[in-house]
């Protein structure tokens, strides 16, 4: 049975790599993603462009002004005179945001009153907007405990203390490239294991195979390792870059981080001979791929929180493989997780592939048409 | 150029596509599967956070405070007698972080002495670690204010800021999300449709076929976009319907400007699949490069989720390679802004030259010719 499997994989590896534009397109793209969805994918914000519109001469607001300018979020681009000058800026979107200082900001001030700074925003998106509002209102809070404390006047009853665990500066950039791994090794082999049985469908060399003396599990084995390989090989490549070129933390411990592959390819794979069982071309095999990976990088969590969505879209992740690896690769890297406390995530990954890969080899004999 | 010859190129394509349904698949189930899942499923603002109280010596100003956050519907309050079981809570992910009011908050609110609130949360997931920090600064805030009153004082920090949002003045991510959803759906639609389909002629060897015909490879292109143009405009309109019905985005820009624009886009989505077709000869290849150069870039590289003016200049500089880029800021302006000619204009030339382009490479790559 070995020396049969042996040769279903040699012939597996000879489709996929034989091309030589086939072996360009499973290697490069990826690690050049990596790279460059590394430095893209950030959630923190820098140099929003702002516009300033300051009538006032005053110290206050001078000083408020330069706490603006000295932010690393912020970047005045312009300085404005007159009223109707905020809508064309924030129109065009030239500007994010447009500061306003009254004339009497700082007369009010030294008065002990209250001097209203007018904000305005582009909403257009919302996320950025609302850390925009958050940025500007630390800046704001920093700006009055000073003042307070400067013209010796009481300070606010209370303030907050904040700290981040893991991740003291709240750099997304940690949360973004290592989950980047799963999502870009999902593609690879998805689309690897996909294409292999539906070519054959497509080219009638499926029927030749079924009348070998190769069994179902040979046929399954020798579709499935392919994709093993290269994932694992992918994989590694990426933990490398993660490492070595993001200065991501990996402080769990390589044996997790491994399981959680392997767990996840296998899961993977089994997703992918699915839809290639089930698809008579190439095409459907495509479609039938993106169909799947589509929605499990959009509820895996990658981008956005699972915890931020309904009940119902809530237990539909539970059957997408991808959920469970960027627990895996976050926990590992960012939290150091050990093994025990990711045994949650891996054994439904485990299952799921059980599920998936003997579903397809009842499949491999079932459908023949 | 022959009307006849195209049109039964047309009508072949046509037929093509009824008899393999994933095409079909691809243009209407896939913009409302993932319109349904996105606009349902993702969501950037976080509610009901779970969040571990600490409060060391209960009293009346801690159960003032407690009370401001158990009013909000951004948190859960989850109280806890210890700082060790509230760490642990928050190791497991059963909370997302930790406010802490040590033994002598009441005492120092008291006489002034800026009493301190610790918070703590979990930073793996930074962006939302740090809109739960916005939040709480907000509850703070009227918590402050409520105090204050309660003191007979009058709380007056010295600089007020007042914000004002515009096009979205509650924050719905919602409205964001699904105009640069269509989008992604667009290039998907426009990518995955054609990419596949001059590779097919190659690797069955039709391709041959078409070449002794009469058909000129002007016509066999002309008659490869017109139908999955159709295909990819129905995907279109049924997104647009979804987005102002089900999900009440407003469309405050008109109508014409969004079928002239949304058809510029979709030709160049279209165009894109073609050349990769053309240029990788074998359907695993096109399928590859179309999953690389369509999904992804439209997802993290176009401004649809991640902030472009964030990101390092070499990267931004790579995003104007993307034509959802051009069509998001298109699409965001037109939903919620409404007609703003000074970002519709600019944006659209964008997406013409790179059409232009698309063609142009396309003509050069595509000759009649065997290797």
């Amino acid at each position: 049975m070995l020396q049969r499997v042996w040769a279903l994989l040699i012939k597996e590896f000879l489709a996929v790599l034989k091309d030589k534009r086939s072996r360009v397109v499973l290697v490069v793209p990826p690690l050049i993603q990596t790279l460059v969805f590394g430095y893209a994918a950030t959630f923190d914000l820098n140099d929003l462009s702002m516009a300033l519109y300051n009538e006032d001469p005053g110290v206050a607001a001078r000083a408020l002004v330069a706490d603006f300018e000295g932010s690393p979020h912020f970047h005045v681009t312009h300085t404005i005179t007159r009223q109707e000058q905020i809508e064309t800026l924030i129109d065009s979107r030239e500007v994010l945001l447009v500061l306003h200082i009254a004339p009497d900001f700082s007369r009010e001030l030294v008065a002990g009153r209250s001097g209203p700074v007018q904000l305005i925003v582009d909403g257009r998106n919302s996320n950025t907007a609302q850390g925009a509002l958050n940025y500007a209102n630390e800046i704001v809070l920093r700006f009055n405990r000073e003042w307070n404390a400067a013209n010796g006047l009481r300070a606010l009853p209370a303030h907050i203390e904040s700290r981040a665990w893991f991740n003291p500066n709240l750099l997304s950039r940690w949360f973004i490239v290592s989950g980047l791994i799963g999502t870009l090794i999902m593609l690879v082999v998805m689309n690897v294991t996909a294409m292999s049985v539906a070519r054959e469908r497509e080219q009638g060399t499926f029927d030749q195979l079924l009348v070998t003396p190769l069994t179902p599990l040979d046929i399954l084995l020798g579709k499935s390792l392919p994709g093993l390989i290269i994932g694992v090989v992918e994989a590694t490549l990426m933990v490398l870059i993660v490492v070595y070129w993001f200065d991501v933390p990996l402080r769990g411990s390589l044996w997790t981080l491994y399981a959680g592959v392997v767990l996840f390819l296998f899961s993977a794979i089994g997703a992918g001979l699915l839809i290639s069982s089930l698809a008579t071309t190439m095409q459907q095999a495509l479609m039938g791929s993106f169909l799947f990976m589509v929605p499990s990088i959009i509820l895996s969590g990658f981008a956005t929180p699972i915890a931020n969505m309904p009940e119902p879209v809530q237990m539909l992740t539970l059957i997408d493989p991808l959920r469970y690896f960027m627990v895996v690769l976050r926990g590992v890297f960012v939290e150091g997780a050990s093994f025990s406390l990711m045994l949650p995530q891996l054994w439904p990954m485990a299952l799921l592939g059980l599920v998936s890969l003997s579903f397809s080899a009842w499949l491999f004999r079932h459908r023949l048409n | 150029m022959s009307a006849i010859r195209l049109r039964g190129l047309i009508r072949k394509e046509f037929l093509q596509v009824l008899r393999d349904p994933s095409s079909i698949a691809i243009a209407f189930l896939m913009p409302v599967l993932l319109l349904l899942l996105f606009g349902y499923g993702v969501s950037l603002d976080p509610a009901h956070v779970p969040v571990a109280f600490v409060v060391e010596q209960p009293s009346a100003a801690t159960a003032q405070f407690t009370g401001a956050f158990r009013r909000s519907q951004y948190f859960q309050v989850v109280p806890m007698a210890d700082m060790p079981q509230a760490e642990a809570a928050l190791m497991a992910h059963r909370v997302d972080g930790i406010v802490r009011l040590r033994a002598d908050f009441a005492a120092r609110l008291k006489d002034g002495g800026d009493a301190p609130i610790q918070v703590l949360v979990n930073g793996v997931d930074a962006n939302t670690a740090r809109i739960v920090q916005g939040y709480v600064t907000g509850v703070w805030g009227n918590w402050l204010e409520h105090y204050a009153q309660s003191q007979g004082q009058e709380l007056q920090p010295p600089a007020e800021l007042r914000t004002r949002v515009w096009f979205n003045s509650a924050l719905r991510s919602r409205n964001y999300i699904v105009p640069g959803l269509i989008v992604v759906i667009m290039t998907l639609t426009g990518g995955l449709l054609t990419a596949m389909v001059m590779a097919r002629e190659w690797e069955r060897g039709t391709m041959e076929a078409l070449m002794v015909t009469p058909v000129s490879m002007r016509e066999v292109l002309i008659g490869k976009l017109v139908p999955y143009f159709i295909l990819g405009m129905g995907g279109m309109v049924l997104s647009v319907v979804v987005a102002l019905w089900l999900f009440e985005v407003p469309l405050r820009g008109s109508v014409w400007v969004l079928v002239a624009t949304s058809s510029l886009f979709m030709l160049v989505a279209l165009a894109m699949g073609l050349l990769i077709s053309i240029v990788a000869r074998s359907q695993f290849v096109a399928g590859m490069i179309a999953l690389v150069v369509t999904f992804l870039p439209a997802f993290l590289l176009s401004g649809f989720i991640f902030d472009i003016g964030s990101m390092p200049t070499v990267v931004q500089w790579l995003t104007h390679i993307v034509a959802a880029r051009y069509f998001i800021a298109i699409l965001q302006s037109v939903f919620l802004a409404g007609d703003v000619w000074s970002v519709i204009l600019p944006n659209s030339l964008a997406l013409i030259i790179m059409g232009g382009l698309f063609l142009l490479l396309i003509r050069r790559s595509a000759r009649k010719r065997l290797e």
